[in-house]
């Protein structure tokens, strides 16, 4: 390892070449304020487009301040980071950014988590010398993200992530000057592009100009209807990471009182997507199991890999880029989904209510769901499925509005029927815990064997690509995950290019999977969030006394009072969906 | 959808463009030079043919094309108009002259008349300062221009 040694504020310190000044800083405690940089540690993303300016320090012996977070150390550099002349070129670039920017902070849904926020309050601006015209640009509502880049302060780390960790391009910085902007090609608004809505670009930037299409009102309106009754289902990822919004440590699990929060909200029943999760295994597991059993006795029509279905920002990027091999993934709908064509028919049913007078609402760490639930194919004459998605971001607003104290809540526990889950749903709400649910009921199903250990670990981690091999008594089974839509591709090709020798392939979105969704608690570039709600999870999944979807007895009654078996007619009926070609032609 | 349909013939001659430059994303803004040759301007159908072609986003070709102002979205008019916006013919008030022909024509810079009879360019300098300001229109040439004289030049078309 090369090292070079410097001094910062009169410090010495000794870095690994190539180390940053801003990163050498932090490693001495010393955080220069930065606003356009961020890195996501082992996700692959750095945006450092050196813009800004806010990080400069002085170098002695340059004659100009440099960028900390895009200048290299150097042996023997003498740096120091808050001289008069530093502070004051940081005050002035800020308040040539803030000059531009809409003073909106009250009104704001970034406000109390922008970046651009905190750094003005900790340059101390109180008063902006320098005004001038304010750009503006037409606002973009898509049903999952709202484009507001009047707030927009061309950090790019919006284009950094859709361009390198998806590769979905869907934005680029366009125009030059005052007209600068990043945007989709044409100035397209969102839902005529290609984008996934998986909201990774909503989670990076650093100002209000991205942020979610917010229900929350619409949900106090369906709360307060008392003609409606009102059920709510709340994903995996959702209890390992609302805790953040409240003050908590990241990694705390809050499901008992997420639960008692949504009890005093005023929903009818608190309900689990983890039960929907469960169900997904059943169905998809039969049907890797059907495709693999069809594949081993030499079926040729039966196409391996099976890739899960279960995201739909995933099934976005599919459709819009791989539409060619749409009959590869599962037919199972998203747990999501899957909820809410239950909820309708059969706890409608068991409630003796018309499906048109419940109203289902779902607390997603995604943004993609919010889309996925507007579907056409999603709804029945014109009722959807799922009425409405929030985010865990909107959840955690639902509860600062009703003035609940959240950290004071007690623990409760989800109602039945549709809130009983196991082990092996919570895990889908990390990468590769789909994989792992459907292995730990495919094996028993397939084996007739009680499985030892329900522990994969070599299907855990944070490798964007990963691949283990699963012996089902001593047939290997070969198993692919992928995180973040750019390791997808990777596996996407390889299968294209008939290279691909997995049997079975999980896919998600985003980086972490949900844990790491874009409806989150704003993880502000630090990538150890993300792997405390994962730890999070699997302490959830540990502590579970059953961990085996196939074994939840609401489960099996489900099967035994109304749909029969796994892939009955009704399943496929409520269960399952299928995928469209929907290569974007440009309409502009 | 998409509102030009580009004849196949001109397809191809754009896909050898592309061949021409290897298909080398890196060579993007090359290939836009050669396709705004071809065809004239840049529509967004053949951002698109290009941004399939050398494997980068659509976003990111609309991107450099929106960036330089030597690239455009839109048809030149049958009479292209230039004012040159070098010193010379800037300190002898060309942008005066500029500001009337966009009230008269109801245009921006970039922009053409939506009878397809005019488009609006500046230029920087063509070496004919001792006409400063200079405007073009087509092929001709138009020395000493004051802003009264535009109404009178117009006319001539
Ligand atoms: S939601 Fe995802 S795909 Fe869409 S623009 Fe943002 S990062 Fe790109
Ligand atoms: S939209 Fe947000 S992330 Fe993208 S460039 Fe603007 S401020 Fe940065
Ligand atoms: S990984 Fe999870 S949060 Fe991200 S788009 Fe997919 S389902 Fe949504
Ligand atoms: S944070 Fe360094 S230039 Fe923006």
């Amino acid at each position: 390892m090369d090292i070079v040694k410097l001094t910062i504020d009169d410090k010495t310190l000794v870095v690994e070449k190539g180390t940053t000044l801003l990163e050498a800083a932090k490693t001495i405690g010393i955080n220069i304020p930065s606003l356009c940089y961020m890195k996501l540690e082992d996700l692959n993303f750095e945006n450092k487009p050196g813009g800004c300016r806010v990080c400069v320090v002085e170098v002695e012996g340059r004659r100009n301040l440099a960028p900390a977070c895009k200048t290299v150390c150097e042996e023997g550099m003498k740096v120091q980071t808050h001289t008069v002349r530093v502070v004051n070129a940081r005050r002035t670039v800020m308040e040539l950014i803030l000059s531009d920017h809409p003073a909106e902070c009250l009104t704001c849904a970034k406000s109390g988590e922008c970046d651009l926020q905190s750094v003005a309050q900790k340059l101390g601006i109180r008063e902006i010398h320098y005004q001038g015209e304010q750009s503006h640009y037409k606002s973009d509502k898509s049903p999952a993200i709202i484009r507001d880049m009047d707030k927009c302060i061309m950090c790019r780390r919006c284009e950094t992530v859709c361009n390198e960790v998806q590769t979905v391009g869907v934005l680029s910085a366009i125009n030059r000057g005052f007209e600068a902007v990043v945007a989709p090609a044409f100035e397209m608004d969102l839902d005529h592009s290609t984008c996934t809505y998986c909201g990774q670009c909503v989670a990076v930037c650093p100002t209000g100009a991205l942020t979610e299409r917010d229900y929350t009102w619409k949900v106090i309106e369906a709360l307060v209807d008392p003609t409606k009754t009102v059920v709510v289902q709340t994903a995996p990822a959702v209890r390992a990471a609302l805790g953040e919004s409240f003050g908590m440590e990241p990694g705390t699990l809050v499901t008992g009182k997420m639960v008692t929060a949504l009890r005093k909200l005023g929903f009818d029943y608190v309900f689990d997507t983890d039960f929907a999760a469960d169900l997904t295994i059943m169905e998809e597991g039969a049907e890797i199991l059907d495709r693999l059993s069809k594949h081993l006795s030499g079926d040729k029509e039966v196409k391996l890999p099976i890739l899960t279905s279960c995201c739909p920002g995933w099934v976005n990027f599919l459709e819009h880029n791989f539409a060619d091999m749409k009959d590869i993934p599962s037919t199972a709908k998203s747990p999501q989904q899957m909820f809410g064509a239950i909820a309708k028919s059969y706890f409608a049913q068991k409630l003796g209510i018309k499906r048109e007078d419940m109203v289902v609402v779902s607390v997603m760490p995604c943004l993609a769901k919010k889309y996925e639930c507007t579907r056409e194919e999603f709804s029945v004459n014109g009722d959807p499925d799922v009425n409405m998605s929030i985010s865990t971001r909107e959840l955690a607003q639902l509860i600062r509005n009703a003035n609940l104290d959240f950290k004071q809540l007690a623990d409760e526990d989800f109602d039945n029927p549709m809130g009983a889950s196991t082990g092996a749903s919570v895990i889908f709400g990390t990468t590769g815990g789909v994989i792992e649910a459907a292995v730990r009921t495919a094996y028993e199903l397939y084996t007739k064997n009680e499985l030892k250990k329900v522990d994969f670990e070599e299907l855990r981690g944070m490798e964007g690509i990963r691949q283990a091999t699963v012996d089902f008594d001593g047939l290997p089974i070969n198993i692919g995950i992928a995180h973040g839509l750019g390791n997808a591709r990777k596996l996407l090709e390889d299968i294209k290019a008939g290279k691909s020798t997995f049997h079975a392939i999980e896919i998600m979105a985003c980086p972490g999977g949900c844990i790491g969704g874009g409806g989150q608690p704003y993880h502000h570039g630090n990538v150890e969030v993300l792997k405390k709600r994962q730890k999070a999870i699997y302490r959830e999944d540990a502590g579970k006394a059953i961990r085996k979807s196939h074994e939840n007895p609401f489960i099996i009654k489900l099967y035994e009072e109304f749909l029969g078996a796994p892939l009955s007619n009704l399943s496929h009926e409520l269960l399952h969906t299928h995928y469209f070609d929907r290569k974007k032609k440009i309409e502009i | 959808m998409a509102s030009v349909k580009i004849p196949d013939t001109k397809v191809e001659e754009l896909k050898a463009i592309c061949q021409k430059f290897r298909n080398d994303g890196s060579e993007l803004i090359n290939v836009l030079h050669g396709a705004q040759e071809l065809f004239g301007y840049l529509p967004p159908e053949v951002q698109e043919i290009v941004a399939d072609e050398l494997n980068v986003s659509l976003a990111h070709v609309y991107g450099v094309v929106t960036f330089y102002s030597f690239f455009s979205m839109l048809p030149k008019g049958k009479h292209p108009i230039s004012i040159c916006m070098g010193t010379a013919c800037y300190v002898r008030g060309a942008e005066k002259v500029l500001d009337e022909f966009k009230k008269l024509l109801k245009v921006k810079v970039g922009e053409t008349t939506p009878d397809g009879k005019y488009s609006l360019s500046c230029l920087r300098c063509v070496g004919a300062c001792g006409l400063a300001p200079v405007v073009t229109i087509g092929e001709r040439v138009y020395g000493r221009v004051a802003a009264g004289d535009v109404k009178k030049i117009l006319g001539e078309y």
